[in-house]
């Protein structure tokens, strides 16, 4: 099963373990609340970055990966999306609990964020040189000019050609790659600590797609800062990513290196995502999709939340005491030292 | 962009033609004889009913007509009325009036329409939105007369608060009127304001606005507020060429010397002359903000290019 996927590059950017995360999620909490009915889209996630280090939030649509990452944002609206509890800690203070003023502080020069779909991500009626710019005039008290200049030389160092033409240009006259670069440009202006990429190149063509995790591992390469990449893509994670949490129903479901997590994964879900990928080995096979379909968010299973698109279930008398997975909720525990995952039944994959 | 004003300036000329025509030839058929009303108890001689027919062409057939009447147009005559006073006077006389009644108007619009829009937009639910919901709802099935008969017996003769009818005054004769003129835009222009502001909130970019660390006020006001005033702003120009020949009701209502007013009359008059003179006005008025508005939208929404 592991075998499905290309072994990983030898060669990563290892942090010093000494140094403190620049971002630490605590225990983050959103639910969505409408009249009818209270959805819990995150339940209780922790993660951390360190500076330099990529974090691949992994997941399927609806599995609160986004949602999380908006929350430390801080661009949820709000209502209908409310933080019931948790901690986002930026180089050691708490986002949730700053004024809105210093919180503004923050996105921008401290977090930054990389969307899915450009064109509808930028402002139709202002060039990119204004949308580009206009992060220098209000952080950092730029003049038109000055922050015309600034948006040149952040589109040529993300790769737009002839960049002193186009700076005028409106997101509409971009191809899609050079939209997203203009997004990752405005992205990286003020050289954030924490480049959050939420499906960057989900809405693009092949091979724009891999150019645009060049520039970004690229970008990350010189400036140093940590990168939250939200992807379903399991390809895209092992080429960039140093560690990868995979969110299943609003939770962490397991949370390792990505080599560790690849080669051996300790979740049923993490296997079956694994399994689904296509490969040049399993040419010609069917593809083995996780059975069945994300659970409603609003009525999540009892017990385990994947129990029902489990193969390895157990319930009643075939269960462990406690390990009822129909019953009985697993928490993310450490199965192995350094690697958590929350299955009741994690050491059996281990040992597989 | 210049080929294309010109384009569809050109394209004016037959719109033109093909109305006035139209209109030319319902005054023709308007039944009763204008000739003999004019005299009425006392009647004019058949002598002179002959002279005056002779005199407006009117025992021409109705193409004949329009024919003289187009040949008289073309050298700057656009015709007299039957008391022999050129129609252009008419026409410089009263435009004046109805200009600054419809920029009152459109003010009014601007200013409250978006104002009362923004509002409700920004506080879906609130108890203001359902305010602004319910006042809009009943201005536009209120019909202008009776808004205009009760504008003036509430704030004319109870409260005393502005003048009953007339323009000696000067702008603030045109406040109430403007209002009453004013008020089924401005319902309109608030409930697009409030749309289309709650779903431009709910966009992609605005989301980005807000990572990008900026004030609430410049992610509303700037990135949100820009592109939903795009259609109102291009609602609010078409309404311009509506109301500046759409206001027959309200100038008659509170008796103000305006275009409207002179329509109205003549066609009570059967003056085919100013009748088609002054309509034909209010078509070039029409089809010109209409162009306004084309070329407005381009300059406002970047993804818009005419050839």
């Amino acid at each position: 099963m592991t075998s499905s996927l290309p072994t990983p590059a030898p060669s990563r950017t290892a942090p010093a373990p000494a140094e403190p995360p620049v971002l630490e999620v605590d225990d983050l909490a959103v639910e969505f609340r409408s009249r009818r009915r209270t959805v819990s889209a995150v339940n209780g996630i922790s993660y951390s970055v360190r500076a330099g280090e990529t974090l691949a939030v992994v997941g399927e649509s609806g599995s609160g990966k986004s949602v999380g990452a908006q929350a430390v944002m801080g661009i949820l609206d709000v209502p209908p999306a409310r933080i019931t509890s948790g901690q986002i800690r930026f180089r050691g203070d708490d986002l949730l609990t700053m004024s809105r003023k210093e919180q503004r502080a923050v996105r921008g020069p401290g977090i930054a964020m990389v969307f899915q779909d450009a064109l509808s991500a930028l402002n139709p009626v202002f060039t990119v040189g204004h949308q580009i710019g206009e992060l220098f005039r209000v952080h950092r008290g730029a003049s038109r000019g000055e922050a015309r200049e600034k948006a040149i030389e952040l589109m040529e160092r993300v790769g737009i050609p002839a960049a002193r033409q186009r700076v005028d240009a409106y997101p509409h006259q971009f191809s899609g790659g050079m939209r997203q670069r203009v997004m990752i440009a405005m992205a990286i202006a003020l050289d954030p600590d924490i480049l959050i990429a939420d499906e960057p190149t989900t809405a693009l063509d092949v091979t724009v797609q891999a150019q645009i995790m060049d520039l970004l591992s690229e970008l990350q390469r010189e400036t140093g800062m940590g990168m939250i990449l939200i992807t379903h893509d399991l390809g895209v994670v092992n080429e960039v990513a140093d560690r990868v949490a995979v969110m299943y129903a609003g939770s962490i479901v397991e949370n390792g290196t990505v080599d560790e997590v690849l080669a051996e994964p300790l979740h049923p879900y993490t296997q079956g995502l694994m399994a689904s990928m296509p490969s040049l080995e399993s040419h010609g096979d069917r593809l083995n999709p996780v059975t069945g379909t994300p659970p409603d968010l609003s009525a999540v299973p009892s017990g385990c939340a994947f129990h029902p698109r489990c193969p390895m279930a157990r319930f009643g008398r075939a269960a462990a005491p406690g390990k009822d997975c129909a019953r009985n909720v697993p928490v993310l525990r450490e199965v192995v030292p350094g690697r958590t995952a929350a299955c009741h039944y994690s050491e059996e994959l281990e040992h597989e | 962009m210049g080929r294309y004003v010109l384009r569809r300036l050109l394209l004016t000329v037959p719109v033109l033609l093909g109305a006035s025509l139209l209109i030319f030839a319902m005054v023709y058929a308007l039944p009763g004889d204008p000739i003999r009303a004019l005299g009425g108890d006392r009647p004019l001689s058949e002598a002179v009913q002959a002279q005056l027919r002779a005199e407006y062409n009117l025992d021409d057939p109705l193409l004949i007509q329009y024919l003289k009447y187009l040949a008289g147009l073309v050298q700057g005559d656009f015709g007299t009325d039957f008391s022999g006073r050129p129609v252009l006077d008419t026409i410089l006389d009263r435009l004046p009036v109805t200009v600054r009644l419809a920029l009152v108007a459109v003010g009014f619009e601007i200013l409250i329409g978006i104002l009362a829009g923004v509002l409700a937009g920004l506080r879906r639910g609130s108890f203001f939105d359902n305010l602004v919901l319910v006042s809009t709802t009943v201005v536009v099935s209120i019909p202008v007369f009776v808004l205009g008969f009760l504008a003036q017996y509430v704030f004319g003769v109870r409260l005393g608060w502005f003048p009953i009818a007339g323009i000696t005054q000067g702008w603030y004769s045109y406040v109430l009127p403007g209002l009453v003129l004013a008020a089924l835009s401005l319902a309109y222009v608030a409930r697009l304001t409030r749309t289309s502001l709650a779903e431009n909130l709910q966009s992609d970019y605005v989301r980005t606005a807000r990572a990008k660390g900026l004030s609430e006020t410049t992610v509303v006001g700037k990135h949100a507020l820009r592109n939903s005033l795009i259609p109102v702003v291009t609602f609010i120009g078409a309404d311009l060429g509506a109301l500046l020949g759409g206001a027959i009701v309200t100038e008659s209502v509170f008796n103000i010397p305006g275009l409207g007013r002179a329509v109205y009359d003549a066609v009570l008059r059967q003056e085919g002359a100013v009748v088609v003179g002054i309509v034909t006005l209010f078509v070039f008025f029409y089809i010109f903000f209409n162009l306004v508005v084309d070329v407005l939208y381009a300059a406002l929404d970047p993804r818009i290019r005419y050839e």
